[in-house]
């Protein structure tokens, strides 16, 4: 494992790179070949003025401010002007200078005055207007002043005011060529010119996503971020930055809070420039993180009031069960939260020890009545490495149980087992920003837009480069218009569809044979399997023509170098392991792994569920994944904690939840997890839940799980500790804490070890650097890092040298992590989904997430930018399948499979398939878990979120119903 | 990179997602508009490239550059709808609300207007006005695409000083124009009558123009040759080319190496 990472921002540098040498204001320099002279006079510490020059964005020269003199017969924009040979430039003449005065006057005349300037009023870091001081144009009376332009306060949280813009470019350019995004343009010409988004349509009726990249380009007052919950935008030096991570997705971008410490609250949030996101950030970071402060944050610990016995669910949304007959009560609510008013009444306050104590009194006496097989623990990958390390601990010490587990349960728990199995290794062998090295991607399974925005950014501008993007997917998400090849497979075939690749790739003879023979085991086997599946079967069973499949196969083989990057589509099926066996044996037998540009990649959902797996929230792994089974591995263990453990291998997710319902797990710690929306089959995750002796909830809001509580514990957000976050790189970032846990809300590390001292462990932490200390220890993987070497922008693990080295980016360059060192390549067969479409469920449910929104929606549905953008539970329908059911974009329809049934808006999308329907899960009020079928993987126990059997009925709008109808 | 990459990378100029199913375009654009696109594309080594005749066909079909036909021309070119609208909304020729049965341009530039186009700009805004209120730039007098129908604009210079004032009825000049020429120019269209230009090819309609403009020509190859070669040059423009040809008189050579004179320090 010897590459490291290639500083992004290092220009490439060749043995013999040609340089120029010329002259600039009297003093000479040297500059490589292609050095513009705006850069040239940087280096010599020359700062030439520009507007729409930004180091970030390929230069333009359009606004001429940073013009110098070359002696040519006009003056040369050194923004994009590069350095000739003996060239002699003068940076600042009196021509020059009275150039870039006139011009600042010119543009100056146009601009709102500067007490309105809605980024001097704010940030007040407006470049034209620190310009214009430097050339003392403060009023210009004397030249004519064209038509207001107007403004466009449409998207929630992004202002627009044309007649502050000077047309510099750097939004075009951002939403372009750092996001991908296309959407903003220029409309018109001459003096009537704007920018525009879409067809000049306003900002929040277009395809902007509102990632905000074009806010942070914007040099003066034309983009700028509105206040969210009235916490006012405003300069820097008055607020205090809180340097840390996104709390949603695994891409893990580094970002910083402008925190208003008079106010409480956050002002805004900026991208931190990080090896992996560079500064960019999506609309969840940039604008979601408001949740924290919501009044509905849980401020005491609750206890069940005895009435509320025997227990059941305590809202009506929760009770109701799905028959034919609904009373028209479920989704009443607009927000779709649990109902504070209905569900507080059966809880009362408490103290801390009161509750503690209780917890621990009930967990003891399940524990010695049941022994270890009647407790089980739900940690989270929201949560830390050190909580989700101590999490496990507790659980796995105090009552000897591995029934430990977390939400990776419901992601990838298939991928990781087809990992171990195939490379020895569950995390990612290459990172997302490696794609720039490849010639050939393959993006399968994912919604890398909606669900990883910032590595999607990353994917668009491979493309632009070279790389060529196959992205195969059921879905026609907008991945797909960024790709070279978009392969529409049908849901549930990708092993046909990957042995009709290898197949042909065999047959080509382009596989790798030295690789095969070095570093591959099986490989025979893995042919004998493929051969029985020509293009012409495969395409018999996806639906992709065989021709497309035989092109794939051939790009694929003839690439010099390709990775894969795979998402939920291929984990969550009952065929999710064999789904990634698949991808690993593309790989290998082409030789695509080890080398920069090659691998495989499992995008990870949640922000730390590679920390949380790394940690141990796994029923069959300790920490750094030693096997709980294996006795070497538990002595280690059990040295280190001092306590004797059990060899057994403990229950997954799911298969506690039927544990439950026979009566062996009785008493549960749920540690902000939310089984009841995320689980599939509600209906049973609802019976288990009531059937449970004993839950103790920790957790930052009232959940439906926690109607079920005993006890209810107020956990601190993300936003209120410190810990360790590792993303889907493997990188291991500092989240720094921003607030204090509102009102009698602790520190969820903190809470655990008080539980465990309850329970008679010798706890003492004083601090999460401590249990990390003691992590890094137990954890190979994580060796040599600390809390000071992580420093601002994390590091990558294995890494070996983190004082000077930002970490191990490709891995497997010489040997894999199996006991051979040999990747094991595990053929598979194709099989059909368990449960497939027929006359009374003709369509097949996929469901997945939405950009704006995350998972259960606890934090989201209540973030102000999130849920003005996305606020309804939609079902997305193709336009021919809409037309022959007879439902109408913005109408409702019922969906009912054999297990539950939601009403909800129709979205008539061409993204989707003939015969498919696209569910987000996010929202309660529809829950797309009451459809979804339970069945599992036998390997990886992951449940099949991506495919089942519905049936679709058009439902009367109830508001446009008569008056006298069944309005609630 | 290998070969294959190449043609994958040139195979995805082909849209991900077939334009001609792509029902977010619409149906406004049967099979014939796509393979008319598809020609018009094959056209040039940049599928890019053929965005102008690609605006050109699309009004043809509406009259106008719609949504649908900007979404149109993105779908088969692989750019952004904020790119395509971007250029539609820079170049005049391209109408955003829907045109006429014709087309009507005045040219109001310098000598025309000073030699009566601003007149006859006014003049025809005027009659072709309703209850009063004069026809504004860009504004239709009938209902626009039926016969009769007239849109008409004020255009920046239509390069024929030499007959000023000039207007243009879907793109062939009327020379030597005055207001009462033109209203009876004007009255002929409304009529259904297509009178002839002064020069270049006959008078059809502003969607066949605009057919024409994308590079597709009647099937009838006379025709087509006819409406190619017309005769576009007027006697005033070639008469001191003619004088200067009789008298033997030739251009001095331009030397390589002449000095730029000196321009005023401001």
């Amino acid at each position: 494992m010897t590459l490291t990472h290639r500083a992004p921002a290092e220009p490439e540098q060749t043995p013999e790179q040609r340089t120029v040498t010329l002259t600039i204001d009297g003093r000479s320099i040297t500059v490589p070949e292609g050095t513009t002279v705006w850069q040239a006079a940087r280096e010599l510490g020359i700062d030439i003025p520009a507007l729409c020059h930004d180091e970030r964005y390929e230069p333009v020269g359009v606004c001429r401010m940073c013009v110098v003199d070359t002696g040519g017969r006009a003056f040369a924009a050194s923004c994009v002007r590069p350095c000739e040979p003996d060239m002699e430039v003068t940076t600042s003449t009196p021509e020059v200078e009275q150039s870039r005065r006139v011009l600042t006057e010119l543009l100056v005349v146009d601009q709102p005055e500067r007490e309105h300037d809605p980024k001097q009023t704010t940030t007040a870091d407006n470049e034209l207007i620190a310009v214009a001081d430097d050339y003392d144009v403060i009023g210009v009376d004397d030249l004519f002043s064209g038509p207001a332009k107007g403004t466009d306060h449409s998207n929630p949280v992004i202002a627009v005011d044309h007649d502050a813009c000077i047309l510099c470019d750097r939004c075009v350019r951002a939403c372009d060529d750092v996001q991908g995004n296309d959407v903003i343009g220029r409309t018109g010409k001459g003096y009537g010119s704007r920018i525009a988004f879409d067809l000049n349509d306003p900002m929040g009726a277009s395809s902007c996503v509102t990632c905000g990249e074009c806010v942070s380009a914007c040099p003066t007052g034309a983009l700028t971020n509105k206040p969210i919950n009235n916490i006012p935008i405003q300069p820097k030096e008055q607020l205090d930055a809180v340097d840390t991570v996104c709390p949603y997705c695994g891409v893990g971008c580094a970002l910083t809070y402008y925190v208003d410490r008079e106010r409480g609250g956050i002002s805004y949030a900026e991208g931190r420039d990080q090896p992996g996101n560079q500064s960019r950030l999506c609309v969840k970071g940039r604008y979601g993180w408001d949740y924290a402060a919501s009044p509905q944050r849980l401020t005491t610990p609750l206890i069940r009031v005895d009435a509320a016995y025997p227990k059941g669910p305590l809202s009506a949304d929760v009770k109701e069960d799905s028959g034919e007959d609904g009373d028209g009560k479920r989704g009443r609510k607009p927000g779709g939260l649990v109902p504070y008013e209905e569900v507080m009444p059966h809880f009362r306050e408490a103290t801390w020890d009161e509750a503690l104590d209780l917890v621990a009194r009930r967990l003891g006496e399940i524990y010695a009545e049941s022994g270890s097989d009647g407790i089980a623990g739900f940690g989270s990958a929201k949560c830390s490495n050190e909580e989700g390390y101590l999490f496990q601990k507790l659980i796995r010490t105090a009552f000897r149980s591995n029934n430990v587990d977390h939400c990776t349960r419901l992601c990838h728990a298939s991928s990781v087992a087809a990992l171990f199995e195939g490379v020895g290794s569950g995390s990612v062998s290459t990172t997302y920003g490696d794609i720039a090295n490849a010639d050939v991607a393959i993006i399968t399974g994912s919604n890398a837009t909606a669900n990883h925005p910032v590595a999607s950014s990353f994917f668009k501008q491979a493309r632009r480069d070279g790389t060529t993007i196959i992205y195969i997917d059921p879905r026609a998400g907008t991945v797909a218009d960024h790709a070279d090849i978009f392969c529409q497979l049908k849901p549930g075939t990708d092993v046909a569809l990957y042995n009709g690749i290898m197949h042909e790739i065999i047959r080509l003879d382009l596989v790798d044979h030295d690789f095969v023979a070095d570093r591959t085991a099986n490989y025979e086997q893995l042919a004998k399997t493929v051969e029985a599946y020509p293009p012409e079967l495969a395409a018999q069973i996806t639906g992709v023509d065989a021709e497309t499949i035989r092109r794939i196969a051939r790009i694929w083989g003839e690439a010099g170098a390709g990775v894969i990057y795979w998402g939920m589509g291929i984990s969550q099926h009952t065929t999710g392991t064999d789904n990634a066996r698949c991808l690993i044996a593309m790989c290998s037998i082409t030789g695509n792994v080890g080398r920069p540009g090659t691998g495989l990649h499992p995008l990870r959902g949640q922000n730390n569920v590679q920390g949380a797996s790394d940690a141990g929230l796994i029923p069959m792994f300790y920490p750094n994944y030693q096997s709980a089974s294996d006795s070497a591995a538990r002595q280690r263990f059990e040295r280190a904690w001092g306590v004797q453990l059990n060899p057994n291998n403990g229950l997954t997710v799911t298969e506690v939840m039927a544990s439950v319902l026979d009566g062996g797990v009785r008493g549960m710690y749920m540690l902000g997890e939310n089984p009841f929306l995320s689980d599939p089959n509600i209906n049973k995750v609802r019976k288990a839940l009531a059937k449970l002796d004993f839950l103790v909830v920790q957790d930052i809001f009232l959940t439906e799980t926690a109607e079920f509580a005993d006890v209810i514990l107020p956990a601190s957000s993300y936003l209120e500790k410190d810990g360790t976050y590792t993303n889907t790189d493997r990188r291991v970032q500092r989240g720094r804490t921003v607030f204090d846990p509102p009102g009698q809300a602790r520190v969820d590390w903190q809470i655990v070890q008080d539980i465990a001292q309850r329970l008679g462990l010798g706890w003492d932490y004083r601090s999460p650097r401590e249990v990390f200390e003691e992590m890094v220890e137990l954890m190979p993987d994580y060796a040599n890092l600390t809390y000071d070497n992580l420093g601002s922008t994390g590091k990558l693990y294995p890494n070996p040298d983190p004082e000077h080295e930002d970490g191990t980016v490709v891995l497997f360059d010489d040997r894999f992590n199996t006991s051979d060192g040999l990747a094991h390549l595990v053929p598979a067969e194709w099989l059909p989904g368990k449960e497939l479409p027929d006359e009374e469920y003709p369509y097949v449910l996929n469901t997945g997430r939405l950009l704006e929104h995350w998972h259960t929606g606890s934090m989201t549905r209540r973030s102000y930018a999130l849920d003005s953008i996305a606020p309804r539970a939609e079902a997305y329908v193709h336009p021919g399948d809409a037309a022959e059911l007879g439902l109408t974009d913005g109408g409702r329809a019922r969906v009912v499979s054999r297990r539950g049934e939601i009403e909800l808006h129709v979205k008539v999308s061409h993204r989707e398939a003939r015969g498919n329907v696209f569910i987000p899960f996010h929202f309660r009020e529809a829950a797309a878990n009451l459809l979804t079928i339970d069945e599992i993987d036998p390997t990886g126990k992951i449940p099949e979120f991506k495919f089942c059997a519905v049936r679709i009925v058009p439902v009367a709008d109830r508001e446009s119903a008569p008056a006298g109808g069944s309005t609630a | 990179m290998t070969e294959a990459h190449e043609q994958a990378r040139s195979a995805a100029r082909e849209p991900s997602v077939d334009p001609a199913t792509d029902p977010s375009a619409g149906e406004v654009f049967d099979a014939d508009i796509h393979a008319k696109a598809r020609e018009v594309i094959a056209r040039y080594p940049q599928s890019r490239s053929a965005l102008l005749p690609l605006l050109h066909l699309v009004q043809s079909v509406q009259g106008y550059v719609s949504r649908e036909g900007i979404t149109f021309c993105a779908r088969h070119l692989d750019l952004s709808e904020a790119e395509v609208s971007g250029v539609v909304t820079f170049y005049t020729m391209y109408k955003r609300r829907p045109c006429g049965q014709h087309l009507v341009s005045v040219c109001t530039n310098t000598l025309c207007a000073a030699l009566g186009g601003d007149a006859v700009y006014r003049r025809l805004c005027e009659h072709l006005g309703e209850e009063g209120r004069p026809l504004g730039h860009e504004e239709t007098a009938g209902t626009p695409g039926e016969q009769g129908s007239i849109t008409i604009e004020h255009a920046e210079c239509l390069a024929a000083c030499d007959l000023a004032p000039v207007l243009q009825v879907n793109y062939e000049y009327f020379d030597n124009q005055s207001p009462d020429s033109a209203v009876e120019l004007v009255d002929a269209l409304r009529n259904g009558d297509k009178p002839a230009p002064t020069r270049g090819a006959p008078l059809t309609d502003f969607r066949s123009a605009e057919l024409q403009l994308a590079g597709f020509f009647p099937d009838d190859s006379e025709q087509s040759r006819s409406d190619v070669d017309a005769p576009t040059a007027a006697e005033e423009t070639v008469r001191g080319a003619r004088l200067a040809q009789d008298r033997g008189w030739t251009a001095p050579a331009m030397p390589d190496d002449v000095a730029l004179p000196e321009v005023e320090q401001k």
